[in-house]
């Protein structure tokens, strides 16, 4: 196939599944085929210029099109984005440095605690005169902020375990994370600082800084309509951000240290790569990105409870890592892209389905075997209630048969 | 004060109950790690394992009637035999699928695998029970005998559960240091765990040596979980995290590799939660209490792992081969 034929296919598929989104908007199915045109983007032989293009086209105008008409598309796409740049901050960790944290997640809720409580009324309970929430305007200032809170604990965390062979990390990371958890769980008092397990709500969100803007044009949104559509915006950069930055650190002296020490530590130091020091940048890091995302996820969800920084979440964002391929930026991408959509999509899709079925209480006729009503499939089997073991079986299947992930990074694949 | 030396007693029988019971448990981690230099990361499941098939014997008993007309020993024998059994065919099962494919290979994607194999095998047992009885929290049918009561002191009552756990895992682990140190097979893992290539020339079959670790550590987890399930009463599939958690520190704590460290290590921790879930509320006047005790015993390994990372006995298997 010629760049200009795939071109032209390529275009072809990506209108004819917006079509079909924007026709069928309850359909699972036709949001999938949307985004898998992300995937094909990546994958046909088409010329750059008109892939970028047609990138650029689908993410700016498209998606946003499709999730103004359907909010629930917005709902999916910021998601998947707030995972990326997860997957991405854990991609440093465990990718190019090769250090198991399996407690990244408290990075993540360390930054979402961050703007909940200063960003809501409950400061209050502990700093006197009324002063919070602080306008919405700090967003950006608590954004910052929390990149060097992230950092900070990051250093605060790796100093002591850096030094030990990477297994115990693996454990003291995950015992952080569970620390991490209890604290945010109990600490309603002596001092209510957390609300512990009832969480913290109402949270300011980002200020729409815009919308004179938008009056001056005469436009009149709604802003219900209006946040979905900003904070797609806002994910999307900080995810573009998130990508120059990597890229710019993986091809730097750092990322090339941080690539030895993963692949031979001893060489490395023999070699003169300060050690300690790369791994615990890299450690710090990715805790300080996944702690900036953590801001935006306590924005966007306005309620936030301890419920939602469990170690299964990062679980989640390891197999989103092992899955794209540990050490490459397109991996990551692609496996928290497809990890989320497994878990908000397909497996609540399957779920519905079996519902259905259940309550259809039509009849299975198997030849030679009988009839079985389905209306007595059991209540307790719902695929969605078993993302534990999809993601388990992610890392086994992975690690036996693709240890390299789905999209290895460049160097390996020339190899 | 009073209080504090009222309670004293109690605290210590809890201290030594749960001590045992990472004992038990540690020495699944520590016993692998002496063999393969690798966390066995999904031992927490087949600990859990152990508590749902001693569930699971005890339904079945019930409801064939036997478990009133049994006498209560020969339940606890069957249950806690069984119990044991497939804990360690299932650990075997484990290293024979998920990990022995992967080793000699880069650690990371060893211990990758292993917590893939636990999250799997929660949910596993989660869907098992959720078509077999419709519900994966599962309680232990209570036995007449089990539900007494020693007076000993006023202040002390050694419920015979309690006494259960001490007992078995006395002789459990005087079993352990018997096949250990004085048998031949115990010799065959003390060697693989001193040096494999060596053993393996000295004709020690390795990889048996191996899968026979994963049996006798994967029976240890499964007599925890039954011990465990017996005491507690209730269990679900996610129930194995925060005790496997926990025995993990214990076995850093006593020195990963080093099986009496297990011991040692469990009993500290075990006594050192009891000592914070009963005391931290009455040293800081109420304002931290017993939820804090999962943060006392991860700080303790942290602790230990800037002071004195190979625990308090020392490392007795051999140096990183890195």
């Amino acid at each position: 196939m010629s760049g200009m034929q795939a071109s032209l296919a390529l275009s072809g598929y990506i209108a004819a599944s917006c079509l079909l989104a924007f026709l069928f908007p309850q359909s699972v199915l036709a949001f999938l085929a949307v985004q898998a045109s992300l995937v094909m983007l990546y994958y046909v032989a088409a010329p750059r210029q008109v892939k970028l293009f047609l990138g650029a086209l689908l993410l700016f105008v498209l998606v946003p099109a499709l999730g103004w008409a359907n909010g629930y598309y917005f709902e999916i796409a910021i998601q998947i984005g707030i995972f990326v740049a997860l997957a991405l901050g854990l991609n440093i960790v465990v990718g190019f440095v090769g250090l198991l944290n399996l407690g990244f997640v408290a990075f993540y809720a360390i930054g979402a605690y961050l703007w909940a409580i200063f960003g809501s009324p409950q400061a209050n309970a502990f700093i006197p005169g009324g002063f919070f929430p602080v306008s919405p305007n700090w967003f950006f200032v608590f954004f910052l902020l929390s990149i060097a809170v992230g950092l900070l604990t990051g250093i605060l965390l790796g100093l002591p375990v850096l030094r030990l062979r990477g297994d115990y990390l693996a454990v003291v990371t995950l015992g952080f994370a569970e620390v991490v958890r209890a604290l945010v769980n109990n600490l309603d008092k002596p001092i209510n600082f957390t609300n512990g397990p009832r969480g913290i709500s109402p949270i300011t969100k980002p200020p729409l800084f815009f919308e004179p803007l938008l009056q001056f044009a005469g436009l009149e949104v709604p802003s219900a309509k209006l946040y979905p559509l900003y904070f797609y915006f806002l994910i999307l950069i900080i995810v573009g951000v998130i990508i120059l930055v990597t890229r710019r650190l993986e091809n730097s002296r750092v990322g090339r240290a941080w690539k030895a020490i993963r692949e031979d530590e001893i060489a490395a130091a023999a070699m003169g790569v300060p050690v300690v020091r790369m791994k615990l940048l890299g450690f710090a890091v990715g805790a300080s990105f996944a702690s900036a995302v953590g801001v935006l996820f306590a924005a966007k969800q306005v309620f936030i409870n301890p419920e939602s920084f469990t170690f299964m979440e990062s679980i989640g964002v390891l197999a989103m890592v092992i899955l794209g391929g540990m050490g490459s930026i397109p991996g990551a991408i692609l496996g928290a892209t497809g990890v989320t959509i497994l878990n908000l999509q397909l497996l609540k899709g399957l779920s519905l389905w079996l519902n259905g079925l259940r309550q259809s209480g039509a009849e299975l006729t198997i030849p030679f075997l009988g009839s079985y009503s389905l209306s007595q499939l059991p209540a307790q089997f719902e695929p969605a209630k078993y993302e534990r073991m999809v993601f388990g079986l992610i890392l086994i299947l992975m690690m036996i048969f693709r240890p390299q992930g789905i999209l290895p990074p460049s160097q390996e694949r020339k190899k | 004060m009073e209080l504090a030396l009222e309670i004293l007693p109690q605290v210590l029988l809890d201290g030594i109950v749960l001590g045992f019971m990472y004992a038990l448990i540690a020495l699944g981690y520590t016993m692998v790690y002496g063999v393969l230099e690798f966390i066995n990361f999904a031992h927490s499941e087949i600990f859990v394992l152990g508590a749902f098939v001693g569930v699971e014997v005890m339904l079945l008993l019930q409801s064939a009637g036997l478990l009133s007309t049994l006498h209560p020993a020969a339940v606890l024998l069957l249950v806690i035999s069984t119990g044991m059994f497939i804990s360690g065919i299932a650990a075997m099962a484990l290293e024979r699928v998920a990990y022995r494919p992967l080793l000699g290979g880069p650690r990371l994607v060893a211990l990758i695998s292993a917590i893939g194999a636990s999250f799997f095998l929660q949910d596993a047992l989660r869907l098992f029970e959720s078509l077999w009885r419709n519900t994966f929290y599962l309680n232990y049918p209570s036995l007449e005998f089990l539900d007494r009561a020693v007076p000993l002191t006023a202040a002390l009552v050694i419920p015979v559960k309690s006494m259960l756990v001490v007992c078995t895992a006395l002789v459990t682990l005087g079993g352990l240091h018997f096949f250990v140190n004085r048998t031949k097979l115990g010799l065959g893992i003390r060697a693989v765990a001193q040096d494999p290539d060596t053993a393996s020339l000295m004709g020690v079959p390795v990889r048996q040596v191996i899968a026979l670790t994963f049996f006798v550590g994967g029976a240890l987890g499964g007599l925890a979980g039954v011990l465990f399930g017996i005491h507690y009463s209730l269990v679900n599939p996610y129930s194995g995290f925060i005790p496997g958690m926990k025995a993990f520190t214990a076995a850093v704590l006593g020195g990963i590799g080093n099986i009496p460290g297990a011991v040692v290590g469990g009993m500290i921790l075990g006594l050192l939660e009891a000592f914070a879930a009963s005391y931290l509320s009455l040293l800081t006047d109420g304002a931290f209490g017993a939820e804090y005790k999962d943060v006392v015993a991860f700080l303790v390994l942290i602790l230990i792992l800037i002071f004195r990372p190979k625990g308090l006995l020392g490392e007795t298997v051999r140096e990183s081969k890195a």
